[in-house]
């Protein structure tokens, strides 16, 4: 293996801003990205997780801040000056150069000699398992092989940082856990450093060594995957961890590590996550797969069955409660549409939080 | 209903209107009609016309006489070379500043109000163009008055009724639509196939050469062919502003000469024809030479 990634200990995100007219895009992001590392940017469209990669790129221009690579200052320099890989969400492959010369492109700007370009960009094809297809046209490829052929492009100028903009997003399914598989791989056999955007956050949690969940231009969360699963630190990145169910509800006790809710007269007790005092509204969030069937009782709250759907291992339900809140939650046994049940679970599966500031913060 | 009644019919195989439909003829194909009538009365028969008129020569002789008379006189065959030296320039200077303009309009908010400000001296038209050129830039004009004022010549500048009058005439009426056309050219092109060559390390002027221009090579072509018809057939601004018996004898004067002069329909069709042809050669060679070219879309990926 001789594409060998140009060393480097960190690249930083100091207060790095950027300024559409009136609207803040980004604000204050402050970020350090270690060598070897795989950063998963996530968040809804909008929240300038694209706009971040974009300032690392150079192809938007910071208004605020500064970014640094080790002890230069990046942020001022041109995208060619970077040297950055970038992988775009639509490929971006040039339309009229073959796949060799497409993933040769970048080295030959930099007027690399023939001889070099030729072994390089053998050595790309065969880590995106493009042999034999050389010499066809963009036009000629299916999705994944010109998904492969951008990302080949993108590593064999042999960039310190390989930057990803939701490049599974055109692609189905099926081919999209594919490639999800071989990004990973091609990462851990370059020893790359790669910053990932997307806002899909099965593909940040199995992907990334620590996830970014972005809102609205400012950074909510950094963490392992497991650590923002297990616990989000804010309503909204709960919202984006799969916390489907949330109850509104009013604190009506504090008990050591426990904190206790009135939800429609339902006590739901769990533990809180922001700081919350008795008496104001709070919500508690719970995963559907953690809500299930049960008893009357504690943490339990009753609610009809809208509609019931098998998943093969177990049913995934609908319901709601008579004050109007929805439901998502799971059943090992059939429930009949419209009976009454009650939805119930443990007090530490049930995090609450604050309830959140409307609008742009 | 009539399905019921033919039923036995589907035995021998589709009916004669499912397999023309198959063909992709159908009802609809009807609403050609009037085009092709439009094109065949306004165009296919006045070129037809003109085509067996210009082997009937007026003054008798055989069939071919009125070509052997033009590519005998200097002063008739001449005109196709004084054509082509006004057309070709006019067309390239007006492609060659097309383009770099073309590439800082993209990027601009208000097109919509440069467009229009550019579509307005095609709608001008050139009769009155020439009539404005001839005022701005004649001996009396603002243009060597200015230039007297300021003392940076002393006699003025003749600028109209030569070449280059013409030349500047031909590059105000022809820019606008050189532009607009190289315009949508441009801006159809991707720009993430840019941003892309960008953090690749391409530098602007590689960017432009590497990746733009290949992609911009089959529209430049036909915006070229298009131009240079435009310029080809210059009439008005070379009797306007030009010098209608010397080097801006275009070939569209010849013809006008001869039928309108010299009542002579059939040598005026006859140059008629030959300009067609110059046209058409000239034509089909920038348009073959585009098989050099790619010629797929222009986006980095398929739809």
């Amino acid at each position: 293996m001789t594409i060998a990634l140009s060393q480097f200990d960190e690249v930083r995100l100091d207060r790095v801003s950027r300024d559409f007219g009136a609207l803040n895009a980004l604000r204050d992001v402050s970020l350090t990205i270690r060598r070897g590392e795989f950063i998963a940017l996530l968040g809804p469209s909008g929240c300038g997780k694209s706009t971040t990669l974009n300032c690392i790129a150079g192809l938007l221009p910071v208004t605020g801040g500064a970014i640094w690579l080790d002890r230069n200052r990046v942020d001022t320099l041109r995208p060619e000056e970077r040297g950055f890989g970038m992988v775009f969400q639509n490929y971006a492959l040039f339309p009229h150069l073959n796949v060799r010369q497409n993933i040769g492109f970048g080295l030959k700007m930099r007027g690399r000699p023939k001889a070099e370009i030729d072994r390089k960009v053998n050595e790309a094809l065969d880590l995106v398992r493009l042999r034999g297809q050389e010499n066809k046209l963009p036009g000629q490829l299916s999705g994944g092989q010109q998904q492969r052929v951008a990302i080949a492009r993108a590593i064999v100028i042999e960039p310190p940082l390989v930057l990803m903009d939701e490049p599974l997003s055109n692609l189905d399914a099926k081919l999209r856990l594919e490639m999800r598989a071989e990004i990973r791989r091609i990462h851990n056999e370059l020893g790359a450093t790669t910053i990932y955007v997307t806002h899909d956050q099965d593909e940040a949690l199995s992907l990334a060594d620590r996830i970014v969940v972005l809102r609205d231009g400012v950074v909510r969360q950094v963490g392992a995957p497991k650590e923002l699963y297990e616990a989000p630190a804010h309503f909204d990145v709960a919202d984006f961890m799969g916390f489907r169910n949330k109850l509104k509800g009013k604190v009506v006790a504090i008990e050591g590590d426990r904190t206790v809710l009135d939800v429609e007269g339902a006590r739901i007790s769990g533990v809180a996550r922001e700081r919350v005092s008795v008496g104001s509204t709070a919500y508690a969030a719970i995963r559907s797969d953690d809500l299930e069937v049960g008893e009357a009782g504690p943490n339990a709250i009753a609610a009809t069955v809208d509609t019931i759907e098998y998943r093969g291992r177990e049913f995934v339900g609908t319901a709601h409660s008579a004050g109007g809140l929805d439901f998502v939650f799971r059943s090992h046994v059939p429930v009949e549409l419209g009976s009454r049940i009650h939805l119930r679970t443990e007090d530490e599966r049930i995090l609450v939080f604050a309830e959140p500031v409307q609008g742009r913060q | 209903m009539d399905a019921v009644a033919h039923a036995p019919a589907v035995e021998h195989g589709p009916s004669l209107r499912q397999r023309l439909a198959a063909r992709g003829f159908d009802a609809v194909t009807l609403l050609v009609i009037p085009a092709a009538i439009f094109s065949l009365l306004l165009f296919v028969y006045p070129f037809a016309f003109g085509f067996v008129l210009s082997f009937e020569p007026k003054a008798g002789g055989d069939w071919l006489a009125n070509y052997r008379r033009f590519f005998s006189d200097p002063f008739l065959y001449e005109t196709i070379a004084k054509t082509l030296w006004l057309a070709i320039p006019v067309t390239l200077v007006n492609l060659l500043l097309a383009i770099p303009i073309a590439f800082r309009v993209r990027l601009m908010r208000n097109q919509r109000l440069l467009t229009t400000l550019l579509v307005l001296p095609i709608t001008l038209g050139t009769v009155l163009v020439a009539e404005g050129l001839l005022n701005y830039l004649g001996p009396q004009g603002w243009f060597n008055r200015t230039l007297m004022t300021f003392g940076l010549i002393s006699q003025p500048l003749k600028l109209v009724h030569n070449y280059w009058g013409v030349f500047a005439s031909l590059v105000i009426t022809g820019f606008p639509f050189t532009f607009l056309l190289t315009l949508s050219y441009v801006t159809g092109i991707d720009p993430a196939l840019e941003q892309a060559a960008a953090t690749l390390g391409a530098s602007a002027w590689q960017r432009f050469r590497h990746v733009y221009l290949p992609l911009l090579m089959p529209g430049l072509a036909i915006t070229f062919c298009l131009s240079f018809v435009q310029a080809f057939s210059v009439f008005p601004s070379a009797v306007l502003l030009g010098e209608p018996a010397g080097p801006t004898r275009v070939i569209s004067i010849a013809a006008a000469q001869a039928a309108f002069e010299e009542y002579d329909y059939s040598m005026g069709s006859a140059i008629a024809m030959i300009m067609g042809f110059v046209q058409l050669g000239i034509v089909v060679a920038v348009l073959a030479s585009r098989g050099l070219f790619y010629r797929g879309p222009a986006s980095g990926a398929k739809g």
